[in-house]
C-alpha cells in the first residue's frame, strides 16, 4: 500500500485532474457531434421549418387592409360598430385619399378580393369604386380651374407645396407607399412639403406628397412637370370645408396665396356634396353599415378570421358567429377526411394483419420472396399505382368490363367505383397497405412462436390462444402501422384528386384548390395549420408508442 | 410449424374429395352459366362436372400430379375454345388450371401438408382459408399493376381494352405509346460513345490514385456505367418542348442534385447523431425526421409561401436567371424531403458499427478524414446508398411540392403524369408508368442486395 499516502485527486497523463480532463474530452466530443449535425440542421430549418412557420404566420396575417387603407383604418376606430349607421364624413374623406392611392398602385382589387372572402360583393364594390374614384376629385378640379387657371399648371402646384420642414410627412407617406407596394422605395423625391402648407392645408399637402412620391419614384418623372392627381383637388376641397382653414387663407402670404384667396372667395362654386354622398353615388353599398363592419372587423394586422372560416365560423360585427348553412363545408370536409382515413386505416389493418402474420411465421427464405410482393408496390411510383386504379375502376374499366362480360352487371348499369368515396378508399388502401404490413411484420418477427404453442398445450383453443396471447403482443405493431397510415392518409392529395371526384376528396384537395385556383392563401394556410396540429398530436403519440428512432424502411 | 407434419393420407373420395371439388365446380359453373343467362343450370352442371373430375383425377394413379393439372387445363381450354372463341379459351384455361390444381390438391391430401397432424378438420379448414386470404391480399397488391403494363401496348388511344387486345390479335398491339414517350431529344448512340470513353478514362485515372486496387475489370465497370449515363445524357441533350422527354429531363436534373444534398449532409448528421453524447438528441431527431411525418400538402403549402419570396430575393439580389432559380427552389425542397430517409437508413446502419475500428485506425496514425473515408465509409456505404435511393425515389416520385414550388419550366415526369391523368390526355401515361415500374423493380433489387450485403458485413444474418 505504498500510494496510500497520496490523497490528492487522480491525475491524467498531462498532470491535470482526471475529472477535469474527462469533462474536457466529453465537451469536445459533444461539440464534434454538434458540428457534424449542424449543417443538416441548418439546412432543414431553412428549407423546411421556416416554410412551415411562414405558413402558420400566413394563417393569421392580415396586413393588407391596414396597408392599403391606412387612414381609413385609423379613422374607423372611432366609429361605433353597433350604431347601425354608416360612419361619418371623416372616414369617407380618408377613404377617398386611400382608395385613390390604392387605385394608382393597383392594390384595391387585391384588397377587394381579400375582403370578398368575408363578405360577398366587396370585390366588385372595390373594383368599380376604384375605377370611378377619379370622378369625385374631378368634381372639384373643374370649378377650381375655372376660378383660377393657375390650378391647371404643374409648376404652380409645385411652387406652392414645395418648401422645407415637411420631411416627417414625406417619410411617413413614403412608408405608406412602401407598405402598399411591398417593396422599399428609395431615392430622392425632389420635393419636400413645406411646413406652412402642412399647417394650412393638411389634406392637400398629404395628397400632393403622395402624388410627388409616386411620380418621382415609381413613374420616374419630375414632380414639378406633372399635373397633380384628381385626389389633390379633392383634398383641397376637403380643406376648404373647414372654416378655420378658410379664415387662415386670408392671412396667408406664401406662394399661391392669391389663387387660394380667390378660391376662398368663391367657395359657392365648389360642389357641395359631402364625400359620403359622393361615395354613395359611386355605389350605394358604401352606406351599408355591414360593409363598414367587415372593413372594421378585418382592419387589425392579425386576424383569427381565416381560422374561423376553416371551422365554418366567421367574425361578424357582433363577434364570432356561425357561417350561413350554404357556406358551411369545412367541418364536413374535416369529418369526411378523418372518417375516410379511419376506414382506410381499418381496411389496411384487416388486409395487412394476415399477410404480416404469414410473412413473420414462414421460413426466412420464403418470407423474403413474398416480401418482394409487398415491397414492389411500395417502390412503385405513386402515380403509376393511381393510374392503375383509374384503369381498373372507371366505368369502362377492367373491373366493370369483367363483371359485364360475366353477366353479373348489366351493361347499362355499370358500377360507379370511381369519382366517389369508394374509389378513394380502394385506391388508398392499396397504396398505403405496405406502410401497414412493414411495421406489423417487424413487430411480429419479435414475437416468440413458442408462446402460442405453450398456450395451446395448456388447453387454449386456437382462437383463445391467438386472442389472449398473440394479439396483445402484436398491438404495438398495429399501433405503429395505424398511426403511420392514418397520418399519411389525412394529408393525401394526388390519389383523391384523381379517383375521388367531388365526394371522395380530402381537406388537402381543398387546400390545393385555395392555393392554385381561388388564391385564398390565408385560408389555405389556416386549413393547413389545423391539419398540421392534428398530425403533430399523432406524431407525438407515435413517438410515445414506438419512438421515432424505431421507424424502419423496407423491412 | 412444418416440423410436426408427416406424410399425409388420401382423404375418402366419395365423402370428401368429390363434394369439395363439386363446390368449386358449382361456383365456376354458376359464373359460366351466368354468361349465357342460365346461372342455376350452370351451377348444377358445374357441381356434377366437378364431382366427376375429382373422381377421374383420383382414379388415374399412374399419371404425375402436374400432368393431371395441365391435362385438365388443356381439356377445359378446348371446351372453352369451342364454346366461346378466344376469350373462352383463356377463361377455360384459367378455370381448368384452378379445377385441376384444386382437384389434385384436395384429392391427394396435400391440403394437410402445411398443418400439424393433430389439427382437427375445422382447424385445417381455417388454416387453408387463411392462406387463401393472404394469397388474395398479395393478388390485391400486385394485380393492379398488370393491366397498366398490358394496356401500355394498346394500339388505340384508349384507356380501355379493345376487342383486338382481348383476342390477342397482333393489330391490337403496338409500341406507339413508347415511341411517343421517347419522341424528341438527342442521339443516345452518340451519348453511349462519349459515355464509354469518359467512363473508361475516369476508370483509368482512378487506378492512378495511390493505394488503388489495379485491374482491368474496374476500367470495364467504369466504362459500362459511363455508357449507361451516356445513353441518358445523349438522349436528353438539347431536348426542349417534347411532351415527355422534357419532363423526364427535368426529373433527371432535379432528383440527382436533391439526392446529393440530402445524402452528403444526411450522412454527416447521422454520424454525429450516433455519437454517445449528443445534447438535445431527441429534439434534433424530431426536427430532422419531420419532413417525412408532416403531410406533403402541408410542406408544399409552407414551401409555396416561403420559396416564392426566396426566389424573388435570389433573382433580385444575386442576379440569377429565373429558370435557374426555379430549379434551385425545387432541388432544395426535394432535398429537405429526402433527408429523413437518409438519416433513418444511415443511423440504422451505424447501430451495428464497431467503434473500435475507428479507434484502431486512429491508433495506427490515420487522421479523422482518412479514417472516415477508408474505414467508416466502406462499412456504412450500403446504408448510405439505400438511403440515397430512398431520397432519389422521393424526389423522382414527388408531385405536390413541385406543383406548388416549381414553374412550368420545372415540370417533372410525375407532374406531367398527374396533369395527364387529371385531363386524361393519352395512354402514353401508361407507357411512362410501365417504364417507371421497370425502374422501380431495378431499384428494389439493388436495395435488397445492398441490405443483404450490409447485414452480411455486419454479421447480422447468416447468408
Amino acid at each position: 500500500m505504498s500510494d496510500s499516502t497520496d490523497t490528492g485527486p487522480v491525475l491524467a497523463a498531462d498532470g491535470s485532474p482526471l475529472k477535469q480532463s474527462l469533462a474536457k474530452a466529453l465537451r469536445r466530443e459533444k461539440l464534434r457531434a454538434l458540428a457534424l449535425i449542424a449543417p443538416l440542421l441548418f439546412f432543414v430549418v431553412l428549407t423546411f421549418i421556416i416554410p412551415i412557420l411562414s405558413m402558420l404566420f400566413r394563417s393569421v396575417e392580415n396586413q393588407i387592409v391596414s396597408d392599403t387603407l391606412p387612414g381609413t383604418v385609423a379613422a374607423i376606430q372611432d366609429w361605433d360598430i353597433d350604431s347601425g349607421e354608416a360612419p361619418d364624413e371623416l372616414v369617407y374623406q380618408h377613404l377617398f385619399i386611400d382608395l385613390f392611392n390604392a387605385e394608382e398602385a393597383k392594390e384595391h382589387t387585391k384588397l377587394g378580393s381579400r375582403l370578398n372572402y368575408e363578405q360577398t360583393g366587396l370585390s366588385s364594390l372595390f373594383r368599380s369604386s376604384g375605377r370611378n374614384v377619379d370622378d369625385i376629385g374631378e368634381a372639384f378640379q373643374d370649378p377650381l380651374e375655372e376660378i383660377d387657371p393657375a390650378f391647371e399648371e404643374a409648376d404652380f402646384w409645385y411652387d406652392m407645396m414645395n418648401g422645407a420642414g415637411g420631411e416627417g410627412l414625406l417619410e411617413e407617406r413614403r412608408g405608406m407607399w412602401e407598405a402598399q407596394e411591398g417593396d422599399p422605395l428609395e431615392g430622392d423625391v425632389g420635393f419636400v412639403p413645406s411646413q406652412a402648407m402642412i399647417d394650412l392645408l393638411p389634406w392637400t399637402t398629404t395628397a400632393y406628397t403622395d402624388f410627388a412620391i409616386w411620380t418621382a419614384l415609381v413613374d420616374e418623372d419630375v414632380v414639378a412637370e406633372e399635373e397633380p392627381w384628381e385626389a389633390v383637388y379633392g383634398a383641397l376641397g376637403m380643406d376648404l370645408r373647414n372654416p378655420e382653414t378658410v379664415a387662415a387663407i386670408a392671412d396667408y402670404d406664401g406662394p399661391g396665396a392669391a389663387q387660394l384667396q380667390a378660391v376662398a372667395a368663391n367657395l359657392d362654386r365648389l360642389p357641395e356634396t359631402t364625400f359620403r354622398e359622393a361615395f354613395a353615388e359611386l355605389d350605394e353599398d358604401w352606406l351599408d353599415p355591414e360593409v363598414w363592419g367587415t372593413i372594421s372587423v378585418y382592419s387589425p394586422n392579425y386576424t383569427p378570421g381565416y381560422f374561423l372560416t376553416a371551422i365554418d365560423m366567421k367574425l361578424g360585427t357582433d363577434g364570432v358567429e356561425a357561417q350561413p348553412e350554404d357556406r358551411q363545408l369545412y367541418i364536413k370536409l374535416f369529418n369526411r377526411t378523418l372518417f375516410m382515413s379511419l376506414v382506410i386505416t381499418g381496411s389496411c389493418i384487416l388486409l395487412g394483419y394476415p399477410v404480416a402474420w404469414l410473412l413473420a411465421n414462414l421460413p426466412l427464405r420464403t418470407a423474403n420472396v413474398l416480401m418482394i410482393l409487398v415491397l414492389l408496390p411500395f417502390w412503385t411510383s405513386l402515380l403509376v399505382r393511381t393510374s392503375a386504379w383509374k384503369v381498373l375502376l372507371q366505368q369502362q374499366g377492367v373491373i366493370n368490363e369483367i363483371l359485364v362480360w360475366l353477366g353479373f352487371v348489366d351493361d347499362a348499369n355499370r358500377l360507379i367505383l370511381m369519382n366517389n368515396q369508394t374509389g378513394t378508399i380502394i385506391a388508398m388502401t392499396h397504396i398505403l397497405l405496405p406502410f401497414m404490413i412493414l411495421p406489423l411484420y417487424s413487430v411480429m418477427k419479435t414475437i416468440d412462436p413458442s408462446y402460442l404453442r405453450a398456450a395451446k398445450s395448456l388447453g387454449a383453443t386456437n382462437f383463445v390462444a391467438f386472442w389472449r396471447v398473440y394479439f396483445p403482443q402484436s398491438v404495438p405493431g398495429i399501433g405503429a402501422g395505424s398511426i403511420l397510415v392514418f397520418i399519411l392518409s389525412i394529408g393525401y392529395y394526388i390519389t383523391p384528386e384523381i379517383v375521388g371526384g367531388t365526394d371522395g376528396v380530402f381537406i388537402s384537395n381543398r387546400i390545393a384548390y385555395h392555393i392554385s385556383s381561388s388564391l385564398n392563401w390565408g385560408l389555405a394556410a389556416a386549413l393547413g395549420s389545423i391539419l398540421l396540429v392534428v398530425v403533430l398530436v399523432l406524431y407525438w403519440l407515435y413517438d410515445r408508442i414506438v419512438g421515432i428512432d424505431n421507424v424502419k424502411l423496407g423491412g | 410449424m412444418s416440423t410436426l407434419t408427416v406424410n399425409v393420407e388420401r382423404p375418402p373420395l366419395l365423402t370428401f374429395t368429390m363434394p369439395v371439388v363439386a363446390v368449386l365446380g358449382a361456383c365456376f359453373g354458376f359464373v359460366t352459366g351466368n354468361i349465357f343467362g342460365e346461372a342455376w343450370l350452370g351451377f348444377a352442371s358445374g357441381a356434377v362436372i366437378g364431382a366427376i373430375l375429382a373422381g377421374i383425377l383420383a382414379r388415374i394413379v399412374q399419371v404425375r400430379l402436374w400432368q393431371k393439372i395441365w391435362g385438365t387445363c388443356a381439356l377445359f381450354a378446348i371446351v372453352g375454345l369451342v364454346a366461346g372463341g378466344l376469350g373462352g379459351l383463356v377463361g377455360g384455361a384459367v378455370m381448368g388450371l384452378s379445377m385441376g390444381w384444386f382437384g389434385t390438391w384436395i384429392g391427394s391430401g396435400q391440403y394437410r401438408a402445411g398443418v400439424p397432424i393433430y389439427y382437427t378438420a375445422g382447424q385445417t379448414l381455417w388454416h387453408n382459408i387463411f392462406l387463401f386470404i393472404c394469397a388474395f391480399v398479395f393478388f390485391f397488391l400486385i394485380a393492379p399493376l398488370i393491366p397498366v403494363m398490358w394496356l401500355s401496348f394498346n394500339a388505340e388511344n384508349f384507356f380501355t381494352f379493345t376487342p383486338e387486345m382481348l383476342a390477342f390479335q397482333a393489330e391490337g398491339y403496338s409500341l406507339k405509346h413508347y415511341r411517343e414517350f421517347f419522341s424528341g431529344g438527342g442521339h443516345p448512340v452518340q451519348g453511349i460513345l462519349y459515355g464509354v470513353v469518359i467512363g473508361a478514362v475516369l476508370g483509368g485515372m482512378v487506378q492512378l490514385l495511390p493505394n488503388a486496387q489495379r485491374g482491368l475489370t474496374k476500367i470495364l465497370v467504369y466504362g459500362v456505367v459511363g455508357a449507361l449515363i451516356g445513353v441518358v445524357v445523349g438522349k436528353m441533350w438539347g431536348v426542349s418542348g417534347a411532351e415527355w422527354m422534357t419532363p423526364l429531363k427535368n426529373s433527371l436534373i432535379i432528383a440527382p442534385f436533391a439526392t446529393l444534398i440530402s445524402v452528403s449532409l444526411g450522412t454527416l448528421a447521422a454520424i454525429g447523431l450516433s455519437q454517445t453524447h449528443v445534447p438535445g438528441r431527441q429534439a434534433i431527431m424530431a426536427i430532422l425526421i419531420s419532413p417525412m411525418i408532416v403531410p406533403l400538402i402541408i410542406s408544399a403549402t409552407g414551401m409555396f409561401f416561403f420559396y416564392a419570396p426566396l426566389g424573388n430575393w435570389l433573382q433580385a439580389n444575386l442576379g440569377l436567371n429565373q429558370t435557374f432559380v426555379g430549379y434551385v427552389k425545387v432541388i432544395l425542397a426535394h432535398a429537405a424531403l429526402g433527408v429523413p430517409f437518409v438519416i433513418i437508413t444511415v443511423t440504422a446502419t451505424l447501430v451495428g458499427f464497431d467503434k473500435s475500428l475507428t479507434r484502431a485506425a486512429a491508433n495506427m496514425g490515420a487522421n479523422p478524414v482518412t479514417t472516415f473515408f477508408r474505414v467508416q465509409m466502406p462499412l456504412i456505404l450500403p446504408g448510405v446508398i439505400s438511403g440515397g435511393l430512398f431520397a432519389f425515389i422521393t424526389s423522382f416520385d414527388e408531385v405536390v411540392v413541385v406543383l406548388f414550388v416549381g414553374s412550368a419550366q420545372q415540370q417533372t415526369l410525375p407532374w406531367q403524369m398527374f396533369t395527364g391523368l387529371r385531363e386524361q390526355i393519352s395512354p402514353t401515361i401508361l407507357a411512362a408508368a410501365t417504364i417507371l415500374v421497370t425502374i422501380s423493380i431495378c431499384l428494389l433489387t439493388t436495395v435488397e442486395l445492398l441490405r443483404r450485403r450490409s447485414e452480411r458485413l455486419r454479421g447480422m444474418s447468416p447468408g
